[in-house]
């Protein structure tokens, strides 16, 4: 009850905050209870009535309130709701908490954005270990060009499950962990500037992640992560869990994009002018004004999709004036967006990465920054170059050909930015530096497939089959991922005070790296041969092809234990505890002590440099970390 | 290190000594170059005609082509990164003992302008080929291209094609040649050499369909009739598979297509005709699209 002791005596709680602590499981209790209420009580009253769902197994209204009502009683059970009727009810406000706790306070609501950026890498990283599960079950099951292992309806389940799962997840796989918890240090800044937003976009996530698990319970949802109408209109109840829980992650994303825009807006520190912003925070930009832009689109459609399924709406069906390309449209209108908000911050980690490990600056800063800023901005002008095929309105091919192929022009900047900051660098082959180079060695492939996809009459042949999946397998995983690893093992020191084993990273590294690519670049050959996406069954003459694909992911699944094995080898029993700088980086993170007080910042920072004048004679240091009133003053503080 | 200037100083550039590469870059050229000369026409002579989707059709061929050609772009570009990134990983590696930083050398505006520059040209390039592909009608039309095909993406001989209309379902497709009196078929047979228009449509949800070696794949859509056309030039049988996730039986919704003479052909519609001339009566109507009632979740 240390916490007790630090909260100032005059407050005296309210009878009914004694009640509860306000964590996980009372979220969880209330959850379950709303749930039932929803479910039980409300849903089955409104049903009563509606021909298509009393008397069925079927009934939407019952799972969907529930669910909602569920989702209501958890945030309450959290404690979500406390400080808005606090303030209703005319206390002061108070701008933290949480943050003195020990190890409770990862599983409550805490506004300290350090210990939201580890919920959200554990919470990533749980579900990413779920989902790869989920695809070495799909893999499995491809061994054999007939159904073996599972029967269709699991098959399109564990497909839909991977796909969706794993869309969720990668949405916040950087942003999460790294934005949160690196942004504001980075900027200067002792927190965000809407902490309780912030805890509230990561606690959607589990909720949403737990919603959709359910609908495992619920017979599954067989559309894959697109959730096509009218196909999502006629499926069975796990439909609703998919369509709730993405809508979730839309919200929880525009929380993240508005949050992260107005942190960096507003809570710069003095002298970190725009032209000092470290390449990551660009990267998380330019993702958050996708996210902010992109996810409330997701959010309408998926609104959409549940009236039609549960009141009875008919925007998607395609009688009485709805018609399926409203939901290709408005899917793909966040869907492409959506790709770049996966690797626009994957971009600016690896450019931080080989900046520090090549010991030289930026090669072009502003030229990256235009990189970024050109690929979020073109972003919203390709997405129907996933309808080439479709039928919907075929003279606007040739735009969006232009369009898509346009942005290579931007990502060809981040491409050039790494090769001129290698040039003459002093390389030196860490972990994070294999990843960030691997990431560039998979994402060109990935870039480079992609101009067959943008092409229109290539595309014929490409759209919907593996050399499709192959593609975006390369640009999210190949990129994104290997982004991730390369943020992690850079990170950790800084995160958790101890350096993970080098040796076993090494391993990991090549394990992912050689097998990612002899799992995935076969793919492309299997998709020009005509094997659709999401089959269970295939032509017999590309089994041969699709065994070496299941042999070599199972060595990639593999990897990824070898990264568990690290994790657990290095915090449990070799504890080689990492100094303040280990990598002798210059930016502002690594300036802090180990492990980051709670206030990052004794006093407010003044911004002194940038953080890349690596090699530069005589550079000052990034930042004055105890200035005095008339430097703050002086640099507009 | 030495310099008094800084070497990010832009003022006072002399542009001839800029331009001249340095004997690294000169070498990574030189090295990119003879590779690229090697390997491009290898990949367009060897790997080229076994690219997709083979030339069973003249969209077909077409698309081959144009793999083909964006293969021979590609080549060279994936040459240059890779002899770049190998060449500068190994010349530039921290060297044992040494601990100093690189020289902070930045951005080029001559090197960010020729990158800028190349990479557009490549672009336009690739997207005025791509459209242009589109519009003769061989290559592009074998994309589904919704209710009204764009005239200048329409074969010449269109007006003469063969109808054939694709309905797909959950989870089978049935083919129907409304010029034969609307006989309905499971499998597809086509004439070899003569033009086909497939109108392609669905009675439930959004499937694809998708023949592979001709070259074709059009969404199909309730309530929509989606145009595209091939004219087969093989005699060659392979199979039709639904490219769309449809539901349960996504993966096992397909139909054998046989490309067959023009006498075989005749012979085989007229043997359906009477086949189904009894059950021909009860049919529905036939028409360019279908829009499905509502269907309840069964169970």
């Amino acid at each position: 009850m240390n916490a007790v002791a630090a909260t100032p005596p005059a407050v005296q709680q309210p009878w009914w905050r004694q009640l509860g602590p306000y964590n996980m499981f009372t979220g969880i209790v209330l959850g379950i209870g709303g749930y039932l209420l929803g479910a039980l009580v409300i849903g089955a009253t409104l049903s009563k009535g509606i021909e298509a769902q009393i008397g069925t197994d079927q009934n939407d209204m019952e799972l969907v309130l529930g669910m909602l009502f569920g989702l209501l009683g958890f945030l309450i059970g959290m404690g979500f709701l406390n400080y808005p009727f606090a303030r209703l009810r005319g206390f002061a406000p108070s701008l933290r908490e949480k943050e003195e706790h020990g190890i409770w306070r990862y599983f409550t609501l805490c506004t300290d954005h350090k210990v939201v950026g580890i919920q959200y890498l554990w919470g990533v990283l749980f579900f990413f270990l779920i989902a790869g599960l989920n695809a070495m079950f799909i893999r499995t099951e491809l061994l054999y060009p007939t159904e073996h292992f599972w029967s269709a309806d699991r098959y399109i389940n564990l497909v839909g499950l991977h796909g969706t799962m794993m869309m969720m997840m990668t949405t916040s796989l950087v942003l999460g962990p790294f934005g949160n918890y690196f942004l504001p240090i980075m900027i200067g800044s002792r927190r965000m500037a809407f902490p309780r937003l912030e805890a509230l976009s990561f606690w959607l996530l589990p909720a949403a992640e737990v919603i959709l698990l359910a609908s495992v319970g619920a017979r599954g949802f067989p559309t894959g992560w697109t959730g096509y109408a009218d196909l999502s209109v006629q499926a069975k109840l796990g439909m609703d869990c998919y369509l709730l829980s993405f809508a979730l992650i839309g919200v929880s994303m525009a929380l993240v994009g508005f949050n992260m825009l107005a942190t960096v807006y507003t809570m710069r520190a003095p002298g970190m002018s725009w032209g000092r912003l470290p390449i990551f925070v660009w990267g998380v930009i330019a993702t958050a004004i996708l996210q902010l832009l992109a996810a409330p689109v997701l959010v309408a459609s998926m609104a959409l999709v549940l009236m039609d399924r549960v009141v009875g709406t008919t925007f998607f069906m395609p009688f009485n004036g709805g018609s399926p390309y409203l939901y290709e449209n408005l899917f793909w209108f966040f869907g492409h967006p959506e790709v770049y908000i996966l690797a626009l911050p994957g971009f600016g980690i690896v450019l931080e990465v080989i900046s520090v490990f090549a010991r030289k600056p930026v090669w072009g800063y502003r030229l990256a920054v235009a990189g970024l800023m050109g690929v979020a901005f073109l972003s919203f002008f390709v997405w129907q170059h996933h309808l080439f095929v479709s039928g919907i309105n075929p003279d606007l091919r040739p735009f969006y050909m232009l369009t898509t192929e346009l942005i290579s022009i931007p990502t060809a900047l981040v491409f050039l930015n790494a090769m001129g900051t290698l040039w003459r660098g002093k390389i030196t082959y860490t972990v994070p530096m294999l990843f960030a180079l691997a990431f560039f060695f998979n994402f060109f492939i990935g870039g480079a497939s992609g101009i067959f996809n943008s092409d229109a009459p290539s595309d014929v042949t490409l759209h919907g089959s593996f050399f499709t999946m192959a593609h975006f397998h390369y640009t999210i995983m190949g990129g994104l991922v290997f982004a991730f690893f390369a943020g992690l093992y850079y990170w950790f020191p800084k995160m958790f005070g101890i350096h993970l084993n080098e040796l076993l990273g090494k391993i990991q590294f090549w394990l992912f790296f050689v097998f990612f690519n002899l799992t995935f670049f076969p793919l492309f050959a299997v998709g020009m041969l005509g094997q659709p996406r999401r089959v269970s069954t295939y032509d017999p003459t590309l089994q041969t092809l699709n065994d070496w694909v299941t042999a070599c992911a199972y060595v990639l699944g593999f990897s990824f234990l070898v990264f568990v094995i690290n994790v657990i080898y290095s915090c449990f029993f070799e504890r080689r505890v990492a100094e303040r700088n280990p990598w002798g980086a210059r930016s502002l993170e690594w300036q802090l002590a180990t492990p980051i007080p709670v206030y990052n910042f004794d006093k407010v920072p003044v911004i002194t440099a940038t953080p890349y004048e690596y090699g530069v004679p005589n550079a000052p240091a990034v930042a004055n970390l105890n200035p005095t009133r008339e430097q703050v003053v002086a640099a507009g503080g | 290190m030495s310099a008094a200037r800084p070497e990010h100083d832009g003022r006072g550039v002399n542009w001839r000594e800029k331009l001249r590469p340095s004997p690294e870059m000169r070498r990574v050229l030189l090295i990119w170059l003879v590779l690229s000369v090697i390997a491009t026409p290898l990949v367009v002579v060897v790997l080229g005609p076994h690219l997709p989707p083979g030339a069973a059709s003249d969209v077909a061929h077409g698309q081959q082509q144009d793999n083909t050609v964006m293969t021979a772009i590609v080549t060279p570009i994936i040459i240059a990164l890779l002899v770049y990134f190998i060449y500068v990983l190994v010349t530039f590696r921290r060297r044992p003992g040494d601990t100093a930083d690189g020289r902070p050398i930045r951005g080029d505006v001559s090197v960010m302008g020729a990158w800028i520059g190349v990479t557009l040209v490549i672009v336009i390039f690739l997207a005025a080929w791509g459209a242009y592909e589109l519009f003769p009608g061989e290559t592009g039309a074998g994309g589904g291209q919704g209710p009204t095909p764009l005239a200048l993406a329409t074969p010449a001989d269109a007006s003469s094609a063969l109808p054939v209309q694709v309905i797909g379902q959950q989870w089978a497709w049935t083919f129907r040649y409304p010029t034969y009196g609307g006989v309905e078929t499971t499998e597809l047979v086509l004439p070899v050499n003569r033009q086909v228009r497939f109108t392609v449509t669905s009675i439930d949800v959004i499937h694809s369909f998708w023949a592979d070696k001709l070259g074709v794949k059009a969404d199909a859509v309730p309530n929509t009739s989606n145009v595209a056309f091939a004219k087969p030039v093989k005699l060659e049988s392979s199979t039709i598979r639904c490219a769309e996730l449809c539901g349960l039986w996504h993966g096992h919704m397909y139909a054998p297509l046989h490309v067959v003479s023009s006498a075989r052909f005749s012979a085989w519609i007229a043997e359906e005709r009477k086949r189904s001339a009894p059950i021909q009566h009860y049919l529905p109507p036939y028409a360019s699209k279908y829009a499905p009632e509502p269907t309840y979740r069964a169970e």
